[in-house]
C-alpha cells in the first residue's frame, strides 16, 4: 500500500530547486531558460469562456477545447500565458480550479506537491518551482464519475514567454475522471517555452483517461514533466497527440503502479514535419503484483526527427507489460529512432516489445491499388490507419476529438 | 470479337530479370470461367499478377488486352478501375486499415453501412469488419475476406489465386457460393457478363464452381487446354508428368 511521504516545508522544495536550477536534463537539447521572459500581461478573467476572442477559441478548438457550448464538459480550465482566465466545474463531485486557488482551499494539497515528480529532476522542474505561473487542479471526489470530459487548456500568447505551470490531478477512490487537455501557441512563429509539471494520483479503484493534444509552432520548446502514481485496481490511460511543428519537445513521463492490479496504458501519436524535434518516451514501473501496462507509439516523420522511447520495469510477481513502437518515414531527411527497453527484476514477469521503423511497404500500397485506389489514395488510407487510435476505455466524445485532430493534420502529412 | 474480355498473346514475363512465363496465349470471353492447373512454381500466380499489372512482373514480350484495349503498360490501379479484380493467395496485413475501410473503398462511394453489412453477412465476415485487414486472419477468413472485397468491387474479370487453399470443407461450400455470385453463375449463361480465371491446386473448388476451360501450366508455358474436369482427373490419376508427355 502506498504511503504518502512526510510533508516537507515549501522552503525545502525551493532550496532543492535552487540547487537544481542549472541541472541539465538527462535527455533532449538543452534549452536556455534565461533566454525567455517570465512575466506577461495579466489576462482578464472570463466568467463565460465563450466570450473569448474568436481566433483564440478557434486555436483551442483545434486541440479539443470547446468553449461555445460547454454543456458537454464536466468542467473547464483555461490559462492564457500566466493568467488563469476561466475555471468552472459543471458537475457535483468534480473540482476544477487554478492550482493557487486549490492550495488555498485544501491545506492537505501540500501532501501531493512534488510527490510524483521530483522538484530537482532537472532545471525545468526547478524553474517551475522557482517561477511558477499557476496551472490547474482537477479532482474527482470518491465514487464520482465524470459524465462528460473535463477540459483544460494552456495557451501561450506572448513572444519569448516561459510558461511554467504545475498541475495536480487527483482521482479519489472508485472515481472516474476523463480529461482532455489542449496546449497551443497563439502565434505560428513566435518563440516560447512551455514547462509543464503534471502530477497524477489515482487512488484505489479509480480510473483516469487523459488525452492531451499539442499544437505549437516551429519556434516553441516544450519540456513537460509528468509523474503518475497508480494505486490498487486503478487504471490510467494516457493519449498524447502532436501533429503540428514544434522546435523541440522532450518528455518522458513516469508511471508507478504501486497497488496490486494497477493498469497503465500510454498511446502516443507523433508527427514530425521538417525541423521538428520530438523526443518522447513513457516509463512504467510495475511495482505491485498483477500490474499491467501497454505502451504504444506511432510516429510519422515528414522530415523531422523523432526519438520514441519506452521503458517498462517489472518489480513484482505476475506483472505484464508490452511495448510497441512503430514508425513511418514518409519523406527523406526524417529520422525515427525507436528505443524500447524492458527490465525484469524477478522471475514471473512477462514483458515484451515490438518495434518497426521504415517506409510504407510497397506490397501494402499495391494491395490497395488492386482494389482500384490510386497510389495517393492507398498511401493516405494506410497513413490514416496507422494513426488511427481506437482506444479501449476512451469515452466516444474524447475519441471523436482525437480523430478530429488526426484528420485535421492528414493533409499536411500527405 | 465483342464478347472477348481478356486476350493474352505470346506473353513472356520476367521477375527480377528472370523470365518466368514464356509465350502464354489465353482468351477469356464474357461469362466464362477458366481454371489454371500446374505444379508449384510453374508460373500460375505470375500470370495472374502480370494480368493484374503488379510492377514487379515485367512484360518482356507479347501483350495483354482487356475489353479490346491494350493494357500491357497500364498501371495496376487503372486496370482495377477498368474492371479487373484479384483474390490474393497470401495478402499482406495492413496495420490500422480495417476490412471495413477496404470494402468501403471497393464500393467506390456507392455503398452504405447497410450494403457493407449485407456483404459481410454473406461472406460470414460480419465480426471482421472492424478488424485490421488480414491481421490474425485464418486461411479461410483470408479467402472469405478477399471474396467479400471482390463482391464489393464487382470486377468484370476476377483472378482468383487458389481460393480454396487453407479452407476447411465446411467453408469451401461458402467460398464456392461467393465465387458463383461473383461470376454471376445464378444468371442465365447468355446474361453473364463477368468472367473468372481460377488457380486451383486441388481442384476442390471445381466441385462448387463450374469452369468451362482448363489449362495446364508447366515451367511457364501452357502445355494443354481442355475440359477442366478431364484435366483434373488426369492429374489426379497420373500426375503432371503425364500432362507433360501428352503435350510432347
Amino acid at each position: 500500500m502506498y504511503r504518502m511521504r512526510e510533508i516537507k516545508s515549501p522552503k525545502t522544495y525551493r532550496d532543492k530547486a535552487k540547487a537544481a536550477s542549472a541541472k541539465a536534463a538527462a535527455l533532449g537539447e538543452d534549452v536556455d531558460v534565461s533566454a525567455y521572459v517570465s512575466s506577461a500581461e495579466e489576462q482578464p478573467y472570463q466568467d463565460d469562456p465563450s466570450k473569448l476572442p474568436t481566433k483564440t477559441k478557434e486555436d483551442m478548438l483545434k486541440v479539443g477545447i470547446i468553449l461555445d457550448d460547454t454543456n458537454q464538459r464536466s468542467g473547464t480550465y483555461i490559462q492564457m500565458d500566466n493568467s488563469p482566465v476561466h475555471s468552472s466545474s459543471g458537475q457535483a463531485g468534480i473540482e476544477v480550479m487554478a492550482i493557487s486557488q486549490a492550495l488555498e482551499k485544501h491545506d492537505w494539497l501540500a501532501d501531493y506537491w512534488w510527490r510524483a515528480v521530483a522538484v530537482d529532476t532537472d532545471k525545468y522542474t526547478a524553474n517551475v518551482e522557482l517561477s511558477q505561473h499557476s496551472g490547474y487542479f482537477i479532482r474527482a471526489l470518491p465514487g464520482y464519475k465524470t459524465i462528460y470530459p473535463v477540459q483544460s487548456c494552456l495557451y501561450l500568447m506572448k513572444a519569448r514567454l516561459a510558461q511554467n505551470v504545475h498541475n495536480i490531478i487527483i482521482a479519489e477512490e472508485d472515481s472516474e475522471l476523463h480529461i482532455i487537455t489542449g496546449c497551443a501557441a497563439a502565434s505560428s512563429k513566435e518563440a516560447g517555452l512551455h514547462l509543464g509539471v503534471s502530477e497524477f494520483y489515482l487512488k484505489r479503484g479509480a480510473k483516469v483517461t487523459f488525452t492531451m493534444i499539442h499544437s505549437w509552432n516551429p519556434e516553441v520548446a516544450v519540456r513537460p514533466r509528468t509523474g503518475i502514481i497508480v494505486e490498487e485496481n486503478a487504471v490510467f490511460l494516457s493519449n498524447y497527440v502532436i501533429m503540428k511543428p514544434v522546435h523541440s519537445l522532450q518528455t518522458n513521463p513516469v508511471a508507478r503502479c504501486i497497488g496490486d492490479n494497477a493498469v497503465v496504458r500510454f498511446n502516443s501519436i507523433l508527427v514530425a514535419p521538417p525541423e521538428s524535434n520530438i523526443d518522447l518516451g513513457s516509463r512504467v514501473f510495475l511495482n505491485a503484483k498483477g500490474a499491467k501496462t501497454e505502451i504504444i507509439s506511432r510516429a510519422i516523420t515528414t522530415g523531422g526527427n523523432i526519438i520514441a522511447r519506452g521503458y517498462i520495469e517489472g518489480n513484482a510477481p505476475n506483472v505484464k507489460g508490452h511495448l510497441e513502437c512503430r514508425g513511418l518515414i514518409l519523406k527523406e531527411g526524417g529520422v525515427i529512432h525507436a528505443i524500447p527497453e524492458l527490465k525484469g527484476n524477478l522471475a514471473g514477469v512477462d514483458l515484451s516489445h515490438e518495434a518497426a521503423v521504415g517506409k510504407i511497404a510497397e506490397e501494402e500500397i499495391e494491395y490497395l491499388m488492386a482494389r482500384g485506389l490510386t497510389r495517393t489514395e492507398a498511401t493516405a488510407t494506410i497513413v490514416r490507419g496507422f494513426l488511427r487510435v481506437d482506444i479501449e476505455g476512451l469515452p466516444p466524445m474524447l475519441n471523436t476529438a482525437l480523430q478530429r485532430a488526426v484528420e485535421a493534420s492528414e493533409k499536411d502529412i500527405m | 470479337m465483342d464478347d472477348i474480355l481478356l486476350s493474352i498473346s505470346q506473353l513472356s514475363v520476367a521477375v527480377e530479370d528472370k523470365e518466368i512465363l514464356h509465350g502464354v496465349d489465353m482468351v477469356i470471353r464474357k461469362g466464362e470461367t477458366h481454371a489454371l492447373f500446374g505444379p508449384n512454381g510453374s508460373g500460375k500466380s505470375t500470370l495472374l499478377m502480370a494480368i493484374m499489372g503488379f510492377p514487379r512482373y515485367q512484360v518482356i514480350k507479347g501483350n495483354i488486352a482487356f475489353k479490346g484495349k491494350d493494357i500491357t503498360n497500364l498501371p495496376l490501379d487503372e486496370r482495377a478501375r477498368l474492371g479487373i479484380g484479384m483474390s490474393f493467395q497470401r495478402p499482406p496485413v495492413v496495420r490500422g486499415v480495417k476490412a471495413l475501410d477496404i470494402v468501403a473503398a471497393c464500393l467506390k462511394g456507392q455503398g452504405n453501412q447497410e450494403s457493407i453489412d449485407k456483404l459481410a453477412e454473406e461472406a460470414n465476415m460480419a465480426d471482421f469488419l472492424g478488424r485490421e485487414i488480414n491481421y490474425g486472419f485464418s486461411g479461410g477468413e483470408i479467402k472469405r475476406s478477399e471474396l467479400m472485397q471482390l463482391l464489393a468491387q464487382k470486377p468484370e474479370l476476377s483472378l482468383l489465386d487458389e481460393p480454396e487453399s487453407g479452407v476447411d470443407l465446411i467453408n469451401i461450400a461458402l467460398i464456392g457460393e461467393l465465387i458463383n455470385e461473383l461470376l454471376e453463375k445464378n444468371h442465365l449463361i447468355r446474361d453473364r457478363k463477368h468472367a473468372g480465371l481460377i488457380i486451383t491446386h486441388t481442384g476442390h473448388i471445381l466441385d462448387y464452381v463450374n469452369a468451362r476451360t482448363g489449362y495446364v501450366m508447366i515451367e511457364g508455358r501452357i502445355i494443354g487446354e481442355g475440359d477442366p474436369h478431364e484435366i483434373l482427373a488426369t492429374i489426379k490419376e497420373k500426375g503432371y508428368k503425364k500432362c507433360i508427355e501428352c503435350a510432347k
